[in-house]
């Protein structure tokens, strides 16, 4: 392996794991707490999230030098509106009834802060390339994120995981989980987990709440 | 280094309301295309939807006739010639049998329920003056809990639910209430289920509103919807 | 569907908190939550803001519902919603520079409240009218401001008493949210 793709591999695994966005920067959360009541909301969240945020960043990437400073914001929510729009309508196309589990939460993707985030601080200073890299390994981080809320929460609270059962009959399911406390809560164990492995590693601590501001 | 100070770069209005625009036709162009690739698939899909919706809760159905009851009581087909939306027209379907004779009318009901609306279909049939059942369309209820209204005996035996008019058309004779589980004692009631109380009461809330505004208007043109047109 | 204004707003108050019942503004509300005196503020700039942002949607759903052109009813949202904050900031600049430099980064960061776009979705979702709109907005503000306050009163407290060091930040602030939202369920049902 060169260095250059040793590099990139780099680049690619910091948005699952250094930089996680959703356990490591706590951003996104909105999405990731609302639909992840079944592993399949929680892993298409994460496909449409991968499509608007990939696509976004590839064309402020493309027109970064044609974006006034200026304006450059009320531009990139343009941008980004507009992949919602396109992933709202092909989720209609493919499936009504996931359309309307995952509900409003697919227009809501627009104010997905690490979809601004990634534009302002890496899309609009690189170019197509290593923009394009970071911005599937973030989406990648995300859409982990998710399934991992997604798939705890089902099996707990349903019982079923992908709508198979995996329990007998006799398991009563732990309700609270796919009602909004368990999402709270699964993703508050969740981060204690990611925290406790990262004070065992001895690394630097886990991000203070400050971080986690947008 | 030179002392010189590089002044902040700032963009004329011009060159930035030029690349706005420019912005602004791309995403115009990506969204438009967007939508009018998907467009028929989306009705196709919404199309099948209804369909499955309606057979469900009208067994007996073969085929599906989309109709909406304009406030005045006139009842026109949706689809033949583009007919033009009238302000508080409610739609309906009419379900008909394989021998095209009229197995009963399914009717969208919302009502607010535990968590949002719930947004259910029920089938009336004429015939007896009944609701004879309902199927749930969107609703985001506690599953475990609200989603019972589908699976609890004792609910599903409140259907066929009396939906009388009075003799001059205008309303139902009884309206539709829910009623706390055990207490029912008329037809026109619905049995609660013990701790989803809540969105009985919504299931029984969207029969009656929509029970109320809608019967009346299609009831004196039964006989035109008898056979399939 | 005839909801009453007070309902509507039971509803989007308690009921169906906008924060700790459909997880709508999480990210200012584990933000900002760690102080009462930045809490307050930013509840009444968001609450404003939706107010605004609804009455706009409002219009501008009408005006596009007239010229057939729904589906780019999301991108006039976020533009009218992104001015919204803009002004607002404007304005606060001028007349209260300190609470300007107070709330600090997290005003721009409205704009991406999902709270204030969810207010503009839902109203349209439900077909409100006018007054149903403006009251689901005022009472969902309200449930924002309501759900900051509480979180923020506790973690003040909290800030003196002995935690883990593992548990510490966020984890235990998803912790506390949880069974706020826990007993914010009670509330179920109050709006008929």
């Amino acid at each position: 392996m060169n260095a250059s793709t040793t590099e990139r591999w780099d680049e690619f695994m910091e948005g699952i794991w250094r930089q996680n966005p959703l356990f490591v920067m706590v951003l996104g959360l909105c999405p990731a707490l609302a639909v992840t009541v079944s592993a399949v909301n929680a892993l298409s969240m994460g496909l449409a999230t991968t499509f608007v945020l990939t696509c976004s960043c590839v064309l402020v990437s493309l027109l970064r030098k044609l974006i006034p400073k200026e304006v450059r914001i009320a531009t990139y929510i343009v941008i980004i509106a507009t992949f919602v729009t396109v992933v709202d309508y092909l989720i209609q196309a493919i499936s009504l009834a996931l359309y309307d589990a995952l509900g409003a939460f697919i227009q809501l993707i627009v104010v997905n802060c690490i979809i601004l985030g990634r534009a302002e601080a890496h899309a609009s200073k690189n170019p197509l390339l290593p923009t394009l890299i970071n911005a599937l390994g973030m989406s990648a981080g995300f859409t982990l994120g998710l399934f991992a809320l997604g798939a705890v929460r089902e099996i707990l609270g349903a019982g079923t995981f992908f709508g198979i059962a995996l329990f007998g009959a006799d398991f009563q399911p732990w309700v609270v989980m796919v009602l909004p406390p368990g999402g709270f809560f699964v993703l508050g164990a969740w981060l204690l987990i990611f925290a406790a492995i990262a004070r065992r590693k001895n690394a630097r601590p886990l991000s203070s709440p400050a971080q986690g501001v947008r | 280094m030179t002392s010189a100070v590089i002044p902040p770069q700032t963009t004329s209005a011009v060159a930035m309301i030029r690349t706005l625009g420019l912005i602004a036709a791309l995403c115009g162009f990506i969204i438009v295309s967007a939508y009018q690739g998907t467009y028929d698939a989306v009705r196709e899909n919404k199309r099948i939807a209804v369909e499955r919706a309606v057979f469900k809760v009208i067994p007996t159905a073969r085929s599906i006739v989309e109709y909406v009851a304009s406030p005045a009581g006139e009842i026109v087909k949706v689809g033949a010639g583009g007919t033009a939306a009238v302000s508080g027209a409610v739609k309906f379907y009419a379900g008909y049998d394989k021998d095209n004779k009229l197995a009963g009318i399914a009717v969208e009901g919302v009502a607010k329920g535990y968590s949002d609306n719930v947004r259910i279909l029920f089938a009336y049939d004429p015939a007896a003056q009944t609701v004879s059942g309902f199927g749930v369309v969107t609703s985001r209820e506690t599953p475990g809990i609200g989603d019972k209204i589908l699976v609890d005996k004792n609910f599903l035996a409140n259907f066929p639910l009396e939906a009388k008019l009075t003799a001059d058309l205008k309303k139902l004779a009884n309206a539709i209430v829910t009623v706390k589980h055990g207490s029912k004692t008329n037809p026109w009631e619905i049995d609660a289920i013990t701790g989803a109380t809540i969105t009985s009461r919504a299931v029984g809330r969207a029969i009656n509103d929509a029970a109320q505004l809608l019967l009346p208007r299609i009831v004196p043109h039964l006989s035109a919807l008898k056979e399939k047109p | 569907m005839h909801e009453s204004a007070a309902q509507i707003f039971i509803n989007a108050f308690l009921a169906n908190n906008f924060v700790l019942a459909m997880f709508l503004g999480l990210c200012p509300f584990i933000g900002v939550s760690g102080k009462l005196e930045t809490a307050v503020p930013m509840g009444v700039a968001s609450t404003f803001v939706m107010l605004v942002a609804s009455l706009c949607a409002f219009g501008i759903n009408i005006l596009l519902a007239h010229l057939g052109l729904e589906f780019l009813r999301l991108i006039a949202y976020i533009v009218i919603i992104a001015s919204t904050v803009q002004l607002v900031e404007m304005v606060l600049k001028k007349y209260s520079p300190g609470l300007f430099r107070a709330l600090g980064i997290y005003l721009p960061l409205i704009t991406t409240n999902c709270a204030v776009l969810g207010v503009a979705l839902f109203q349209t979702a439900r077909e409100y009218d006018f007054v149903q709109s403006i009251t689901f907005a005022v009472g969902a503000g309200a449930g924002f401001t309501l759900a900051l306050v509480l979180m923020a009163s506790v973690r003040e407290r909290l800030t003196l008493s002995d935690v883990p060091a593992v548990a510490q930040g966020t984890a235990l602030s998803l912790m506390l949210a949880g069974i706020l939202s826990l007993a914010f369920m009670g509330f179920a049902g109050l709006g008929g």
